[in-house]
């Protein structure tokens, strides 16, 4: 079949005009084909290369913690055991957990506390008579999505990792104490040794190698479980489905990741 | 081009390199990697050495233990709960030995009557309860279960039984109100309890004109409370009528 475009009579020949366009136009091309993707090559890749890394995480996780008030027997072997793992000192001054006891009152008196964090047990109660309500409340660091402590830290030594643990870099950290200040749960302490701040790290080491933190380890009654905040079926999922959650001080909009059912209302 | 701008020139251009300098001697590597802090300390975190191994490791060597406490009432207490930090002892089984609590301060961690502890776990008064004996004498920590079906209520419900005890429904037995097949001691959950269902219940004793002693306080129950059961104002182990 004959096409009509190149035999019109107000046209140029059309072998003169080929001959030069066909030069340009096969050098261009050349060029765009090379260049093209050269230019992707230089834009995209470390791009890509970033993607690769990442995808050794694998999925996004944001880890959370799920505290049920009701199984709570006061027994502060979580207490205990996140000393043991973590290297806290002695001192009944240094925690990054411990378990309070609440006593409230008939005549509304409310009573809070927690000697040695609970790991020696709790004397009994005076007055038992009088008491209304009573109950154990294990506290930690609630590892805030809009954590006061990492944003008043003045040199990053306090940070959020990717899975939304809050954790301080102890080489790098220049010991102000802004951080103990600045936490509203009191989940930060001044360590007298390293002269660093220090606090929960949800266990982190013992995430990284598969492992659920110390005081969920040895929690025996199961009123700590550990596990991811989201869709992924996980214990701390099927928590969060099941029981009406609490979180401590939510007015502050810190949004905790550390999460209560049958919290009382009159935990602080 | 003018010899100021020239000056100007060089003292910007000295001042970019001190702050560059500066910078790299003051910013640590791996600052800002991954966000503003620096991404080598995750790594030294995630470094620090396990204490607590976990129940799994155990689990490896100690197979027939571990099946007989995860069927028993202890199946959901790891075993690094009364062991303690066993790392050590998974890495070198031999050398290092974990501890094994049998002093009878262990136990009343847990099982010690406390009032803030839930109902229902299972308490006992240290004091009173034979007194001076090592807890495992009589119970096996792996498969824990009461030696003998206890006797009394108070066994199992410290927490009930020291309200009632300091309230006005103190000489009360237990029975009076709940109706316990003796089978509830030996299964407590599979046979439960009986409560009482009725006003009329309480009636028996706090109605006028019961046949109960003057001091009793007594009620019109036509007129007191209206529909409501009495244990909706009242709690029956500590009554709050003075």
């Amino acid at each position: 079949m004959k096409s009509d475009s190149t035999a019109g009579p107000n046209r140029e020949s059309p072998a003169t005009r080929e001959a030069v366009d066909r030069r340009d136009f096969l050098w261009e091309a050349l060029k765009a084909s090379l260049g093209v993707p050269i230019a992707l090559c230089i834009v995209r890749v470390p791009e890509l290369h970033g993607m690769q890394e990442e995808g050794d995480a694998d999925v996004e996780r944001i880890y959370g913690m799920g505290i049920d008030i009701r199984k709570c027997i006061g027994c502060g072997r979580c207490a205990q055991a996140c000393k043991s793992e973590n290297d806290v000192p002695d001192e009944p001054y240094f925690f990054n957990t411990w378990v309070e006891r609440y006593v409230i009152r008939t005549d509304g008196e409310i009573l809070v506390d927690s000697p040695n964090g609970g790991i020696d047990g709790f004397p009994p109660i005076e007055e038992e008579g009088s008491t209304l309500r009573t109950f154990f409340v294990p506290k930690l660091c609630n590892h805030c999505e809009e954590a006061p402590c990492v944003q008043v830290c003045p040199v990053g030594a306090t940070f959020t990792t990717d899975d939304g643990a809050v954790l301080v870099d102890e080489e790098y950290c220049i010991g102000c104490g802004y951080c103990v200040q600045a936490c509203p749960y009191g989940a930060r302490w001044f360590d007298p040794v390293k002269h660093v701040a220090r606090k929960c790290t949800f266990c982190y080491h013992r995430l990284a190698r598969g492992k659920v933190p110390a005081c969920v380890e040895v929690c025996p009654t199961s009123a700590r479980l550990f596990g991811e905040v989201g869709h992924r079926a996980n214990p701390l999922a099927r928590f969060l489905r099941f029981n009406e959650i609490q979180v401590l001080k939510p007015h502050l909009n810190t949004k905790p990741k550390v999460f209560y059912a049958n919290l009382d209302g009159e935990v602080r | 081009m003018p010899q100021q701008v020239t000056r100007l020139g060089i003292a910007f251009a000295v001042l970019a390199i001190v702050f560059v300098a500066v910078r790299q001697t003051l910013v640590p590597d791996t600052f800002g990697d991954a966000g503003h802090y620096r991404a080598a300390a995750v790594d030294s975190i995630e470094a620090q050495p396990l204490k607590y191994a976990g129940h799994e490791a155990c689990t490896m060597c100690h197979r027939p233990i571990a099946d007989k406490r995860s069927a028993s009432n202890h199946s959901g207490v790891s075993c690094e709960v009364c062991h303690g930090p066993a790392a050590e002892h998974v890495a070198a089984p031999g050398n290092v030995r974990p501890r094994a609590p049998r002093e009878r301060g262990f136990c009343p961690l847990c099982h010690g009557y406390n009032a803030s502890r839930p109902s229902g776990f299972p308490q006992i008064d240290p004091v009173a309860h034979n007194p001076t004996v090592p807890c495992m004498t009589c119970h096996d920590p792996h498969a824990p279960e009461p030696p003998v079906i206890p006797g009394e209520c108070r066994a199992c419900h410290g927490q009930i039984a020291s309200t009632k005890a300091v309230s006005h429904h103190a000489v009360l037995p237990c029975l009076t109100c709940h109706d316990a097949p003796e089978e509830h001691k030996a299964t407590p959950r599979a046979v439960r309890p009986g409560k009482p269902s009725s006003r009329d219940f309480c009636g028996g004793c706090h109605a006028e004109g019961a046949d109960s002693p003057p001091h009793i306080p007594g009620v019109d129950m036509a007129t007191h409370g209206e529909d409501y059961l009495c244990w909706q104002c009242h709690y029956p182990h500590h009554p709050e009528a003075e």
